[in-house]
């Protein structure tokens, strides 16, 4: 059956082989390059390794200073994120109310519409009511954009969980809070993990609406920008890359892990 | 402690409609005071103008700014270029995409398809910028594909590349084409995960009912997949239009300084402070992508998301 389809498939297969080198040797190149004992250029060959730039940047104080303000502002919005994620995805599954479709739709259209668009409003809305520019004016535009992955990850794993398990707790006597204690919560831990994993990097990550939200201060992807338009140690600049990737890909696989282990339970 | 929550909880069991109301009201009020407010904001300060001798805001209903966005005709010329980037941008990527969206979906066995599954999505969703970056040290004049074009005596072809108006430069790294690999690079991933999932959902059983009534694969694939996968084509593409319409970090790290959409909304709120005219400008992407989204409304992409 398979074989069947198998439209031209050596160039089907070269077609993706391709594709997939595109999409993955950039970001290994980035890696390597973080090793390069070239200070100046992106001369390649590289004309030798060496480990001291990740020395050079352990001791930047203003690199330690925007992961510290990434981290904070990342822990904040997930935590927001999953709050209001799983309020409003235990309240969607199973009860049926007037603008149900609205709240998906809210959801997703800090993400659905262009970050500049995101970026320009919050600012507008913040210089218009005098509010000054802070680390929590970053984490209301994080949280607004974080919510999604949350509320997606619960959602879809409370409509995949079967209600008679509820019923037999209810059955059994528990009231509805040992209910949603002992049956629903551990039911839902691993996606409002996952789900968080993948607010924690989107936040970690995002640039186009912090530059609009942040004042003077810098997250990472904000002194990355600056140093890619003003660069002053290029090297150290790729360091920072590498730590980057690192930060943003461990949660994406321990996300990807976590909701692909309840699919298979399910099927 | 428990046992107030156990009380209250049960309280709120029996009134359903109370209960829903305590659950669905944070996200309501964050999203409906914090978000819609601030693109209502948005939408009024673009009906302000700005004082020319104070560059004090009047807070007046006017429609100066959009009169002066539209008079401009560089400001027609930044809209048409960041659309025809976008349109580009996206029609490429549904090329490049299509072929291994098919074979993820059609002809990678069990144990492949999850490893390809991840191959696409690690790179959707690892760093933006790491990744605008990386093409910069690519594209670099003395960099690797200098590098690789020269051990392959092919560098004349990239002079050839770079040599064609409008679109050339004097290096990758300063020239729409550059920019537009960067933006194709940066989406790809977006437009590959709709098609795949759309091509997944077509039912094995169609494509033997082709064959037994004596359909070559060319043709079912014309008739049969082509049709039923172009939804998740639709999808796709609006994740890069509207991606591609709003950015302005990629024109900025690379390309020929000339204005897109997202820059120029950026330099009239920030270093002219124009809060108004940046509001009008910002009204047009999301004009452009409600025309869009009713189109591809049409030809059923949300069926595909």
């Amino acid at each position: 059956m398979r074989s069947k389809w198998n439209l031209g498939s050596i160039g089907l297969k070269t077609a993706t082989l391709f594709g997939f080198f595109f999409i993955h040797i950039p970001i290994l190149i980035i890696i390597m390059y973080a090793f390069s004992t070239d200070e100046k250029t992106f001369q390649f060959p590289l004309p030798g390794f060496t480990t001291k730039w990740f020395g050079v940047a352990w001791e930047r104080n203003d690199i330690w200073e925007a992961i510290i303000l990434s981290s904070q502002v990342a822990f904040i919005s997930t935590f927001i994120a999953i709050l209001l994620g799983t309020l409003a995805s235990l309240a969607v599954y199973r009860s049926q109310f007037f603008g149900k479709e609205i709240i998906s739709f809210l959801v997703i259209l800090p993400i659905a519409l262009p970050g500049i668009v995101t970026g320009i409003s919050l600012r507008s809305a913040m210089s218009l009511f005098g509010i000054p520019f802070s680390t929590w004016t970053i984490v209301i535009a994080h949280a607004t954009f974080c919510i999604v992955t949350v509320y997606n990850n619960v959602l879809a794993r409370l409509r995949r969980s079967s209600h008679s398990m509820v019923e037999a707790s209810m059955d059994l006597g528990a009231n509805p809070w040992q209910t949603f204690r002992f049956v629903i919560l551990p039911n839902i831990a691993t996606a409002l993990l996952a789900g968080g994993m993948l607010s924690f990097a989107l936040s970690f990550d995002e640039v186009i609406v912090t530059t609009f939200t942040a004042g003077q201060q810098s997250t990472v992807p904000i002194w990355m920008l600056t140093e890619f338009i003003r660069p002053r140690q290029r090297p150290v600049t790729n360091v920072v890359a590498v730590f980057v990737i690192l930060v943003t890909t461990i949660p994406i696989l321990v996300a990807y892990y976590l909701t692909k282990e309840d699919d298979g339970r399910k099927k | 402690m428990t046992n107030v929550m156990d009380r209250f909880i049960t309280f709120l069991f029996y009134r359903k409609s109370l209960a829903l109301f305590l659950l669905l009201s944070p996200l309501l009020v964050w999203l409906g005071v914090v978000y819609l407010g601030s693109l209502f904001t948005l939408l009024i300060q673009s009906f302000f103008s700005v004082d020319s001798f104070s560059g004090v805001i009047k807070r007046e209903f006017t429609f100066e700014s959009y009169y002066d966005l539209f008079r401009q005709s560089t400001n027609w010329d930044i809209i048409i270029r960041t659309t025809t980037m976008a349109f580009t941008v996206t029609v490429v990527s549904a090329i490049i995409a299509f072929p291994i969206a098919y074979y993820m979906a059609m002809n990678a066995g069990p144990k492949l398809k999850p490893i390809l599954y991840l191959g696409v999505m690690l790179p959707l969703w690892s760093s933006y910028l790491v990744k605008v970056y990386s093409w910069k040290l690519i594209m670099a004049k003395e960099g690797i594909l200098t590098w690789c074009l020269d051990q392959l005596g092919l560098l004349h072809l990239l002079d050839v590349v770079l040599s064609i108006p409008v679109i050339g430069g004097t290096s990758l790294s300063f020239s729409y084409i550059g920019m537009f690999l960067v933006f194709v690079y940066i989406w790809l991933p977006y437009m590959i995960l709709p098609i795949q999932a759309s091509l997944e959902r077509i039912p094995k059983t169609l494509l033997e009912a082709s064959s037994d009534l004596g359909g070559g694969p060319a043709q079912t694939f014309r008739k049969v997949i082509l049709p039923l996968a172009f939804p998740g084509v639709v999808a796709g593409s609006i994740f890069t239009f509207s991606l591609t319409l709003g950015d302005y970090i990629i024109p900025t790290i690379i390309g020929n300084s000339s204005y897109f959409i997202g820059m120029a909304v950026y330099t009239h709120q920030g270093t002219a402070g124009n809060i108004p005219l940046a509001a009008a400008f910002s009204v047009v992407p999301i004009v452009i992508m409600m025309v869009y989204l009713t189109i591809a409304k049409r030809l059923g992409a949300f069926d595909a998301l």
